[in-house]
């Protein structure tokens, strides 16, 4: 009978288990203050984020930054919500942008403008860039550390390119976008073009990049949205596109998360959108077998100029600690805030530099001209317009109806549904899951 | 059956002691507190918890994605427990024959089992994946025919039965295995003089005298099925594409883990727990009656 217990139940006293385990673990006599940062990167971005834990320890003697690996992004958020609900949660987690509107409704955090102001410390927030303050801030101020940051971009497989006897330069536009990838599949490739995080890239970023609203109230920025509006015109349009290049043979799915990268990474595919921070990964995956460049996202006809919308993480910062942990806490995100820290950080990883500062500091260096692909990402970003449709999307339980967007996008890709039907039974179920977070809050 | 005695009348109830107090805290206690949350509405953090009585189910048994997800789970238990035990009693009654090198097929035939559920998902993930996997690769020789299980429900719910009954398969044949070699040859051998052929003597003699295993793999293949291929499904398909592969114990885990929705995710943590008492009951009520030990 013991076989009927559920992984829920199992992996939930787990994860309070482990939590317990880090949050107990006895400090040494007169240490150091410490302070625990939950994160979610792994391989190269993981040794990163331990680099700027053990920098920051060497600046000072009061504090010591704990940088610790929960498990992917998901498996973080849940390991800070069992530990939370145990009473020992960290001082700071990092959360993917989807969970925003999970944090900002959970009662559970200390704003972030709140604890840089309450322990004396300054941050010149107005230089951050336009798109990540935006996405992060409430009535102006700024709710979670800002920490990394990207936006999709377009990679072009130059080889295929030239095989296909097309010019070397990025499509410009959807319908070019489909002449070259029948170009690219005719001249012999597998794939013509494919994406990465297929709700986040062709949806969530498409509505943003052509100003067309995702939700409702300001796509959940003047308040929890109810109502989901991927249905209209233009997500019909782009999903009437893709289901055709899916049965044409020019578009490929190639699965949710960063699944498609594989592909891209192997060489097979002409054209192909992901994360500016998906750079690092292709020149480690394509060195010595092809070359690549990148380019603006897509542009569809007759829809308007929005502005491309950033993904990636922000850093929390947990209720329930001493006061003099958060004074750690406030002066370890001054030192990720200062501009050597975030030009070094962009620098190495290819997620966006955050500050205008930062920016500056990378073309003084002269990082751009070595590394031309990192400025595609800020070159869109500064072409593109922020309106309330561009500067970001905040919906309640964000994880599920992201979920419920990209099974309806198989179920149209594949033909089993029709464009229209399926969007408007994503939205059906999405708006439900909204209504269920709305009545949690009101 | 003889009673044991114990001189001090604690002793006993010392030595079941800790067994009891697993069960209590791993088993009753989060049961019991599964129970409870089923009837709330909960909010990722716990701040809030708001009692909406059976909403819960209610929302559960009128939502057509939960109704799918039962039938999806039902159509691979069924195919995982009934393809599976026969394949393995046919794989058995050939390694019971007297051949050569009859160690070493038993053993590779074993194999699977030692395989966790979420490694033998990547080991599938390897060979079947239609970019970097072997077979497509292969087959885009043979035919143009895109077995690409991204996008083809039926191709990935194929790809998880499969999987799910090579991993079991071993467990399977080692007790079917031990069934046949615990059959009396002399039962057999009576039946060829009286003959009958091999066909006739395994479905009238060895079958009929296996019940208690089948009955036994039965029970097992069903709870495996229902529950031990949530690793497997989490590393091949993700309950993908649309939901074609989303079995109910992956469903209560992502609307629990990655929706955070812990009131819903608990009600469907109850519906499994009744499905399987009621799997359990019926068919120690009614098969059972049908075995001859």
């Amino acid at each position: 009978m013991r076989r009927t217990r559920q992984p829920s139940t199992a992996a939930a006293a787990a994860l309070v288990l482990l939590s317990a385990v880090f949050v107990l673990a006895p400090a040494p006599a007169l240490a150091k203050t410490e302070i625990h940062f939950w994160h979610a990167m792994t391989g190269v971005l993981g040794e990163r984020v331990n680099e700027i834990a053990s920098k920051f320890n060497a600046t000072q003697n009061d504090y010591e930054v704990k940088a610790i690996y929960k498990g992917d992004y998901t498996t973080t958020l849940n390991a800070a919500v069992a530990a939370y609900r145990a009473k020992q949660p960290p001082h700071v987690v990092q959360v993917f942008e989807v969970g925003t509107q999970t944090m900002l409704s959970s009662g559970a955090v200390y704003p972030v403008y709140q604890l840089v102001k309450d322990n004396g410390v300054s941050i010149d927030w107005n230089d951050l860039i336009g798109p990540v303050k935006s996405y992060y801030s409430t009535a102006g101020n700024l709710s979670s550390m800002a920490f990394n940051s990207s936006t999709p971009i377009l990679y072009y497989n130059k080889d295929l390119v030239k095989k296909a006897g097309l010019p070397d330069k990025p499509p410009a536009t959807w319908a070019e976008v489909e002449s070259t990838a029948k170009k690219i599949v005719g001249a012999g490739a597998k794939c013509g073009f494919s994406t990465a995080w297929p709700s986040w890239v062709l949806m969530e970023n498409m509505h943003g990049w052509h100003d067309q609203p995702f939700a409702d109230k300001s796509n959940g920025f003047d308040g929890l949205a109810m109502t989901l509006k991927i249905n209209g015109p233009f997500g019909v349009k782009m999903m009437e596109l893709l289901a055709r290049g899916s049965k044409e043979g020019w578009y490929t799915y190639n699965g949710r998360g960063p699944k498609g990268e594989a592909n891209m990474g192997a060489g097979e595919c002409g054209i192909f959108i992901s994360s500016s921070a998906y750079i690092a990964g292709l020149t480690r995956a394509s060195e010595g077998k092809f070359t690549w460049a990148t380019g603006s996202l897509p542009h569809m006809e007759g829809f308007p100029q929005g502005n491309s919308i950033i993904g990636g993480a922000t850093l929390w910062v947990m209720k329930g600690a001493k006061p003099e942990e958060y004074k750690g806490v406030a002066q370890f995100f001054k030192y990720l805030a200062s501009t050597e820290n975030q030009a070094w950080w962009a620098g190495v990883t290819g997620y966006l530099p955050i500050s205008t500062a930062a920016v500056k500091a990378l073309e003084a260096s002269g990082h751009f001209q070595k590394n031309p692909n990192q400025l595609t990402a800020i070159k869109q970003m500064n072409s593109g317009k922020t309106t309330p449709s561009s500067q970001g999307i905040r919906l309640g339980n964000f994880v599920s109806i992201r979920d419920a967007i990209e099974e309806q996008m198989e179920n149209i890709f594949s033909g089993k549904k029709t464009p229209k039907q399926g969007l408007d039974d994503a939205v059906a179920k999405s708006n439900d899951i909204l209504k269920d977070f709305a009545a949690l809050y009101k | 059956m003889k009673q044991a005695v114990f001189r001090n009348r604690w002793l006993p109830y010392g030595l079941v002691a800790p067994q009891v107090a697993i069960t209590l805290v791993f088993f009753f206690w989060p049961a019991v507190d599964c129970l409870r949350l089923s009837l709330y509405r909960s909010s990722p953090f716990g701040d809030r918890l708001i009692f909406v009585g059976l909403d819960n189910f209610q929302k559960l048994f009128t939502d057509p994605a939960y109704l799918r997800s039962a039938i999806t789970t039902f159509v691979f238990s069924f195919l995982v427990t009934v393809v599976g035990m026969g394949l393995a009693l046919l794989l058995a009654a050939l390694a019971n024959a007297k051949i050569r090198g009859l160690a070493v097929y038993r053993t590779l035939l074993l194999w699977p089992y030692g395989i966790a559920p979420a490694v033998a998902g990547i080991i599938w993930l390897f060979i079947f994946h239609p970019s970097y996997g072997i077979l497509p690769y292969l087959l885009s020789f043979v035919t143009a025919y895109q077995f690409n299980w991204f996008l083809k429900g039926w191709v990935a719910m194929v790809l998880i039965t499969a999987a799910a009954i090579w991993k079991q398969f071993g467990y399977n044949l080692a007790f079917y295995l031990a069934g046949l070699q615990g059959i009396p040859g002399s039962v057999l051998e009576a039946a060829s003089v009286d003959g009958a052929g091999p066909i006739r003597r395994f479905f009238s003699m060895s079958f009929p005298l296996l019940s208690p295993v089948t009955f036994f793999l039965f029970t097992l293949n069903m709870t495996f099925a229902f529950f031990e291929t949530f690793g497997l499904v989490h590393s091949v398909t993700q309950g993908g594409p649309g939901d074609a592969t989303s079995i109910m114990v992956y469903k209560a885990w992502k609307d629990g883990f990655e929706g955070l929705q812990l009131g819903l995710s608990a009600a469907q943590s109850v519906v499994l727990m009744v499905v399987v008492i009621l799997l359990t009951a019926f068919q120690f009520r009614y098969a059972e009656k049908k075995v001859v030990y």
